[in-house]
């Protein structure tokens, strides 16, 4: 859907090195980490813990600065936390003495300073509605569930109206049956906003229900993004529905299979001084060709899976 | 047919009978009757108070004697008639205008030391070791230095309740700024929040629990000091009004004092407790 020659936001040789705590070498905890995205895209990022995902979106929303790499967006470098970049926290990081109104109409008061109260309420108030939450705006966060809170939270980055949305693992601390509604809603307002995402999760389905691309990382030390999925599922996608579409087991096993086996399998060919910092891209739409894979395919007979080396 | 008291109505039962049992003791203590004074209380005691060659009765007050006292000197808290004779209430006006005037100066300076000292490790690096240093001395110490200094006897003593009361603002101040959770901040950054309204916004209403805490400790050591400092230097207060009465002999009037020392202290610690109660949030 999106194939502008100028990428949104542009990642080069992103890498993050800690000193040892030992006094020993240093420790990388990735490196050579490149990628793309375009205005209205929605990405997933998944890996095993450590690998430095979380690093990685702290890195673009500026809460953190990278070793080495730039982060442009929209043909600017990012030096710094901006109201161009919305963040959703895990923590939902609500302010406790604030109602849920107060806690929206805080942030877009830091948006738009000049606007009145009424005007700041106002907008403040279409959010709030947009997550279904009208009737709680007078609660304070201890007065909800963590469901409310995240929606809250969800309310609040979209109240900026934010140029990219960058979220790390929004529903993790939710149980499956909150997670799957407020995922729904989600999807909803992206769609409704053309928003773009920058998502971390660890939840394959979560993934595939949200995603346009999904990028894969090797396990650290030295992770890079090795694998780029992209996710071909027709939108808009139902929740109902969506195991059924044609390519859904070929995404899924090939997660799957990326995070039980092949994640670990990085690692050696990384240290490798010419090793390729440009990941892997797996398309199960492209069915022209059906070369053998350098990835093993999945175990699925349907789709033909095609796999080219970006 | 029993009814069941409640958990309030019990307790307020059991204070009023421990109340009486005071009493009663206190009654019995105070019988003009040497001996069952001798079995009560220290010879050496009585002696000081000047009684132990007759009887106890004229110097220490009985309950009733006492009831009276505190009902004659409560009816009329604001009389003056001269230096020596003023009402209880002028009294304890005079020691709360000296506290609240040296507890205001302290969280004056408290507040926004506090601030940058939570905000910044360099600072609170370099100013640790003074505070460190200061805390622990006990603020009449400082009184010979202010009178020398200021030359002013009531100057002298608000500067020692602004010097007690300054270290629990200060270091609770410090800490509440330095703990404000990280998100909290990183949200604000993501806004790209303006220091100011950050300081106001975020930090403050984020460390007001543990500020008002150490304001309610700072006000607790700033009442039990006025005591001795106006016992030292005063010419009015409810300190002064101590040591005057006992100059006096009158231990009706020291018990009197003691009690309005109790209550009104109870008060100022209950009014930061209501302030506590409404800063305070739940995560």
């Amino acid at each position: 859907m999106t194939s502008s020659v100028h990428p949104f936001l542009q990642v080069e040789n992103l890498a993050r090195i800690y000193p040892s705590p030992t006094g020993g070498d240093d420790v990388t905890v990735f490196d050579h980490v490149n990628f793309r995205i375009h205005k209205g895209e929605f990405i997933c990022v998944t890996g095993h813990s450590g690998c430095g995902k979380s690093t990685i979106l702290n890195i673009l929303a500026g809460l953190d600065s990278a070793s080495a790499g730039n982060v442009f967006m929209d043909g600017r470098e990012v030096s710094g936390p901006s109201l161009d970049r919305g963040v959703i926290f895990q923590s939902h990081a609500l302010m406790p003495w604030l109602t849920v109104l107060e806690n929206v109409a805080f942030a877009v008061k830091s948006r738009w300073p000049s606007w009145s109260k009424q005007t700041i309420r106002d907008h403040a108030m279409r959010y709030i509605e947009l997550v279904g939450l009208k009737g709680a705006e007078h609660k304070k966060p201890s007065q909800l569930s963590g469901g409310m809170k995240q929606r809250v939270g969800i309310a609040r980055a979209f109240s900026i109206e934010p140029k990219m949305l960058l979220m790390d693992e929004p529903f993790g601390a939710l149980d499956a049956l909150t997670r799957g509604v407020i995922q729904d809603e989600l999807l909803k307002i992206c769609a409704e906003t053309q928003q773009t995402v920058f998502m971390i999760t660890h939840d394959v389905d979560e993934a595939i229900l949200l995603s346009d691309k999904i990028m894969l990382m090797s396990n650290g030390p030295h992770a890079r993004i090795a694998e780029i999925v992209n996710n071909t599922l027709p939108r808009p996608r139902e929740r109902s529905a969506i195991h059924r579409e044609p390519h859904y087991y070929a995404i899924r096993n090939h997660l799957v299979d990326f995070l039980v086996s092949r994640s670990k399998q990085f690692g050696s060919l990384r240290d490798a001084p010419d090793a390729p910092s440009s990941p892997t891209v797996f398309d199960p739409s492209d069915l022209a060709e059906s070369e053998p894979a350098v990835v093993p395919a999945p175990p699925v007979s349907k789709p033909h899976i095609h796999l080219v080396n970006a | 047919m029993k009814k069941r008291l409640s958990l309030g109505q019990k307790s307020t039962l059991l204070s009023l009978a421990l109340f009486g049992v005071i009493l009663l003791i206190w009654q019995l203590a105070t019988l003009p009757d040497a001996q069952v004074v001798a079995a009560d209380v220290d010879p050496e005691y009585a002696a000081l108070m000047g009684g132990g060659t007759t009887t106890t009765a004229s110097s220490f007050p009985t309950p009733a004697a006492m009831g009276q006292t505190v009902w004659e000197k409560l009816s009329d808290p604001f009389y003056d008639n001269g230096p020596n004779d003023k009402g209880i209430g002028i009294q304890i006006a005079h020691s709360l205008v000296r506290v609240l005037g040296g507890f205001l100066l302290a969280a004056a300076v408290a507040i926004p030391v506090g601030f940058l000292i939570g905000n910044s490790r360099v600072f609170y690096a370099a100013l640790n070791p003074y505070v460190q240093v200061l805390k622990p001395i006990s603020p009449l110490a400082w009184m010979p230095l202010a009178l020398y200094t200021i030359k002013d006897a009531e100057a002298s003593s608000i500067f020692v309740i602004f010097i007690c009361s300054l270290w629990p603002m200060l270091i609770n101040t410090a800490l509440g700024v330095a703990n404000v959770r990280r998100d909290w901040l990183d949200v604000s950054r993501t806004l790209e929040v303006n220091p100011l309204r950050k300081a106001f916004r975020v930090i403050l209403p984020a460390a007001a629990p543990t500020i008002l805490t150490g304001m309610r400790i700072s006000m607790g050591i700033a009442w039990l000091v006025i005591v001795a400092a106006e016992m030292l230097v005063g010419s009015s207060g409810i300190g002064y009004f101590v040591w005057n009465e006992w100059n006096n002999l009158s231990l009706t009037n020291v018990l009197f004092a003691i009690l309005m020392i109790g209550v009104v202290g109870m008060a100022l610690d209950s009014i930061f407790g209501v302030l506590g109660k409404r800063v305070a949030y739940q995560e």
